[in-house]
Order: C-alpha cells, then sequence, then structure tokens
C-alpha cells in the first residue's frame, strides 16, 4: 500500500504533474488558438521533419542495430571489448558535445572533405548518432540468451542459413528490436542538443521540433511552445502505444 | 542408412573430444552410446549430424562420405537434449517446419503433421505453444519434427535426461516400440546404463573421447573387455584390482568352511532386491544383492555375522 502511494507520488511530481500543466498552457487560447499555433506553417514543416527524419532513423537503427549487436555476440574478434564500449559513447557525451564532434567531422573546413552541415541530412546524422546504442542494447541480451540449438534444429531440417535467419532469429529477436526501436523513437523526437548546432535551425529546411519550441519560448510564445509540444507528446503516445502492442502480440507465446 | 565413423578426432582448444574414433552402426540398428559426462558421446553424435565439423576422419551415411556436407543436406534427423523448440511457433508449425522449407503442398503438410502427431500421442494440441507444453510432450513433439522430413537417419542427444523418472520410463518404451514400427537407423546418447540396456540393442561404451567397448547389452554386462566397461555397467564391487558383481556374491548362515566371514553392516529393503552391506573378516567392505526371499531365509539383520563365498574375481590386466 506504502509502496503504492510512493508511486503515484513520485509519478505525479515528476511525470503528470508537468504533463497537465502543459496541457493547461497549450489551452490557454482556448482551440482556436491551439489550432492556430500548431497549423503554422513552419510549426508544420518542423514537426513533419522530426517525425519523417524520426522514421527514416528508426529503420537505418532496426536493422545495422542489430547487425552490430549480431557482430558483438556472435563474432570474435581482436578489440571486441573497445568496439563494445564504443557503442555507449553516444549514451555518455552531453549531446550538445555530440553535435559539436559532428560538426568537427561533417561541417565547414571537414578534415574529411564531407559538409553536411545545415542540411537535412545532419538531422539524420546527428539522430542517428545518439541513438545508436538502443537497438544495440536491446537486442545483445536477447541474442545472448538466444537457445543456439535453436538454429542448429533448424538446419538439420533442412534450412539455409538465409531461410533460419527469417524464420528462427528474427522472430526471436523481433520484440526486442522493436522494444530498441521504440527507445530510438521516443529519443529523436525530443532531440535537441546534437541537433541545434549542425542543422543551423533553418525553418522549413533544418529546424526540427523541439528546436522550434525552443525557438517559441525564447519568442515569448509559451503557448504555441506548449501546443507544438502537446502534439509531438501525442504522436510519441500513439507511436510507443502501437509499438508495445506489435511487440507484446510477437511475445505472447514466447514465456 | 548404416552409419560409419572412421578415425574421428575432434579437440576444442586442449581438451580432446574424440581420440580416433570408428564406430559401425547397421542399418535400421538402435545404438546407445553411453558415457559419462565429457567422454566424447555427444560430440559424436553431433559429427554424425553434420552440427561439427571433425578434426581428422571420415562420416559415411548410407555409404556415401558426408565428412563436408552441411548439416542440412544430411537427412539426419536430431533431438536435442533441451528439445530446442521453436518458441515463437505452435506446435504444428513446428513439427510442419521441416517440410515447409521443403516446400511441400500445404495440404501435404497438414495431412503429414496430423499422422505425427497422432504417431506421439500429441493430436489435440496443434495449436499449443511450447510454453504450454510438458517436458514429456516437448520431448515427443521434438521428436515428431525430426520425424517429419523422414529422415534415413535418427539421432537423440541425451533423449531423456530432463525428465522425470516415471515420464522417463514411459518414453523409453514408447521409443523403443516406435524405432520397431519405423525401423529408423538410430543412435541416442545417454549416460544412464540402465537406459542403454533397457531400450539399445547396441551399446556403444565411450570414455575419454575413445571407444571402450561395443557390442550386444548381454555382452557387455557378460564379458567386458575392461574395468571400465565393468563398472559402468551394472554394479560392481572393488577388491583391490579384483570386480566382483555384488549378486555372484552368495551369502551363507552358517560357515561351511569355504567362505569367508562377514559382517552385516546395513540392510537395504528395495522390493524384491535387497542390499546388503557387509564387512569383510580382513576388514574390506562389500555389498551383495539378494532376494528378498533369500534376505527372509538368512533373517538378515545388522550385526549378525554371515558366511561369504566370493566368486572367483575379474582382474583387468
Amino acid at each position: 500500500m506504502l509502496g503504492k502511494g510512493l508511486l503515484g507520488i513520485y509519478l505525479s511530481v515528476l511525470v503528470l504533474l508537468p504533463v497537465a500543466a502543459l496541457l493547461a498552457k497549450s489551452s490557454t487560447g482556448g482551440t482556436s488558438s491551439f489550432w492556430r499555433a500548431i497549423s503554422s506553417p513552419e510549426a508544420v514543416a518542423a514537426i513533419k521533419l522530426t517525425l519523417i527524419a524520426t522514421a527514416i532513423v528508426v529503420v537505418i537503427n532496426a536493422v545495422f542495430g542489430t547487425l552490430i549487436a549480431w557482430v558483438l555476440v556472435r563474432d570474435e574478434f581482436p578489440g571486441k571489448s573497445i568496439v563494445n564500449a564504443v557503442i555507449d559513447l553516444p549514451f555518455a557525451l552531453p549531446t550538445i558535445v555530440a553535435g559539436v564532434v559532428l560538426l568537427a567531422l561533417y561541417g565547414k573546413g571537414s578534415p574529411i572533405g564531407i559538409n553536411v552541415a545545415f542540411t537535412r541530412v545532419a538531422v539524420g546524422l546527428a539522430l542517428l548518432f545518439v541513438t545508436l546504442p538502443f537497438v544495440v542494447r536491446s537486442v545483445q541480451p536477447v541474442l545472448l540468451e538466444l537457445d543456439y540449438s535453436m538454429e542448429e534444429a533448424a538446419s538439420s531440417l533442412g534450412a539455409g542459413s538465409g531461410t533460419v535467419l527469417r524464420r528462427i532469429v528474427l522472430p526471436s529477436l523481433a520484440p526486442a528490436i522493436i522494444s530498441g526501436v521504440a527507445l530510438s523513437f521516443a529519443r529523436a523526437v525530443g532531440e535537441f542538443g546534437s541537433l541545434v548546432l549542425i542543422t543551423g535551425n533553418l525553418p522549413f529546411k533544418t529546424e526540427v521540433g523541439s528546436v522550434y519550441i525552443f525557438g517559441q519560448i525564447e519568442n515569448d510564445n509559451l503557448p504555441a511552445a506548449a501546443a507544438v509540444s502537446v502534439l509531438l507528446l501525442a504522436a510519441a503516445l500513439v507511436v510507443l502505444g502501437i509499438l508495445s502492442f506489435v511487440s507484446g502480440r510477437l511475445s505472447r507465446h514466447v514465456q | 542408412m548404416a552409419i560409419e565413423a572412421r578415425n574421428v578426432g575432434k579437440r576444442f582448444g586442449d581438451f580432446v573430444a574424440l581420440d580416433d574414433v570408428s564406430l559401425t552402426v547397421g542399418d535400421g540398428a538402435l545404438t546407445a552410446l553411453l558415457g559419462p559426462s565429457g567422454s566424447g558421446k555427444s560430440t559424436l553424435l553431433r559429427i554424425i549430424a553434420g552440427l561439427e565439423t571433425p578434426d581428422t576422419g571420415e562420416v559415411v551415411i548410407g555409404g556415401e562420405d558426408v565428412t563436408s556436407a552441411p548439416a542440412r543436406t544430411r537427412g539426419v534427423g536430431f533431438v536435442f537434449q533441451h528439445y530446442a523448440p521453436f518458441k515463437h511457433m505452435n506446435v504444428h508449425d513446428n513439427v510442419a517446419f521441416g517440410l515447409s522449407v521443403r516446400k511441400r503442398p500445404k495440404d501435404e503438410i497438414s495431412a503429414r503433421v496430423a499422422e505425427l502427431l497422432a504417431l506421439v500421442r500429441l493430436d489435440g494440441l496443434a495449436a499449443r505453444y511450447p510454453s504450454q507444453l510438458s517436458g514429456g510432450q516437448l520431448q515427443r513433439m521434438a521428436l515428431a519434427r525430426a520425424l517429419a522430413v523422414q529422415p534415413q537417419v535418427l539421432l537423440l542427444d541425451e533423449p531423456f535426461g530432463a525428465l522425470d523418472a516415471q515420464v522417463r520410463a514411459e518414453l523409453r518404451d514408447w521409443l523403443r516400440r516406435l524405432h520397431e514400427e519405423i525401423h529408423v537407423t538410430t543412435i541416442f546418447v545417454t549416460h544412464d546404463q540402465e537406459e542403454a540396456m533397457e531400450v539399445a540393442e547396441q551399446i556403444v561404451v565411450m570414455n575419454h573421447g575413445r571407444i571402450e567397448q561395443a557390442g550386444a547389452p548381454r555382452t557387455l554386462y557378460e564379458a567386458p573387455s575392461n574395468e571400465f566397461v565393468m563398472s559402468f555397467i551394472g554394479p560392481v564391487n572393488r577388491l583391490g584390482d579384483a570386480y566382483v558383481r555384488p549378486h555372484d556374491i552368495q551369502l551363507l548362515a552358517d560357515s561351511d568352511g569355504t567362505g569367508t566371514e562377514a559382517l552385516v553392516e546395513r540392510v537395504v529393503h528395495l522390493g524384491f532386491e535387497v542390499r546388503v552391506e557387509l564387512k569383510l573378516s580382513d576388514g574390506r567392505g562389500v555389498w551383495a544383492q539378494v532376494t528378498r526371499e533369500e534376505a527372509q531365509l538368512l533373517e538378515l539383520q545388522v550385526g549378525q555375522i554371515l558366511s561369504v563365498r566370493l566368486p572367483p574375481p575379474r582382474v583387468f590386466v
């Protein structure tokens, strides 16, 4: 009883009350001003960019995160533990530092001659950087625990390595991949620090939702900032809800 | 299909799992690979299945050298120790897997799956998932899955190891009857000598990566070729360098001058069998196996002095 009460208070202070305050703030001007705030062309462009870039990034993460986890678990190579540690670097770096790092390498005067600063490619790049660990770290433990004899059984039944991957390995990893994707999604939708330097925050071009919200706050337009925040929050909740439903369906028979 | 392993060797790092092992299993035979853990029996089974590559030697199945052939082309049905169920598939899809990989028509697959589920007495459970099955049911599902593709050879790795005693006894009996029905060449690995004796037509005793002796269960019991086989198959008393079977020890109530005196230290009643722990007059301990009737006749009790007649002991050099 005490535990539940504490949990309620803790969650209220940290999550529920701030969200309620956000909702209240966003509706101070009534529905018409809420609607105006989220349908302004700049806001629409920023939200669209955020959602599209995030969608692309999580798909890339799903593929490469799984691949990296696979190599880290199944292959032996010198320096493996170093590579394993590097995966967590984006976690360890303050995101603004991540922005500086990316700008140094892929910005003006790039040592490798690639300058993507102030382009949409930079948005994708920065999001990929900060979301790298999520799929890797959710797939890795599941792959470690995966019963290798399942794959041996499949191949002794005549399955080639492609079939084993498609019908045995991937279905077993799917819930973990999806949960990594959900984490990546949540992170990418709200990412700010790593983007703010390298994207240049050009309205209609490289300005993402979080940066747009920041701009509105700077301009003392708090209700508009809150309205766009609510929209992003809703989008995130819907996507996370769908992913968690799918993941639950997929893993319902596996313990 | 006959199976032959010729001079097979396998190391894992410094550990020699198999040391120049040669083995022949006749077409349609039911063979047990018997040995303690680490004896190389599972490795040999996995090499025959193609799940492990030997460092040296050849594997021949049905006259064809398959040493370098991958597992999926060997036509071998393999049942894993922990069954390796496909956890995300239901029983039907598990059993159908090999057939669907071979792209057989849907109606053929469902007919065959139904037939196999009846054979392993899992009819009615086709829609269940592995997490909803008991150990014995998982075992039978794994067997049906392996049999679905009509393998020429059936290999089972510790098939009953993880089951409780009653289910184990039932499945042993059932495996033997199944073998009589479908006559596929079968090899199973076990560390349980009783299981090997009860099920197999031929037993191959392995130890430290080598084959100690291969033969019919009775031959191994009655004419073991070395002390390892003697002590691994059947109960045994060790007296110095000599070995004596406990049921060959005769107990006499009155000394007739031909036996030695012994003190009864413990009497264990196991139903028909009674186990008697004795201390011989020279201080050595042995145990004897007598029937319930004999025990009653001798009025066995702890502290009693008996006369014991030992059979000519077997000595291996």
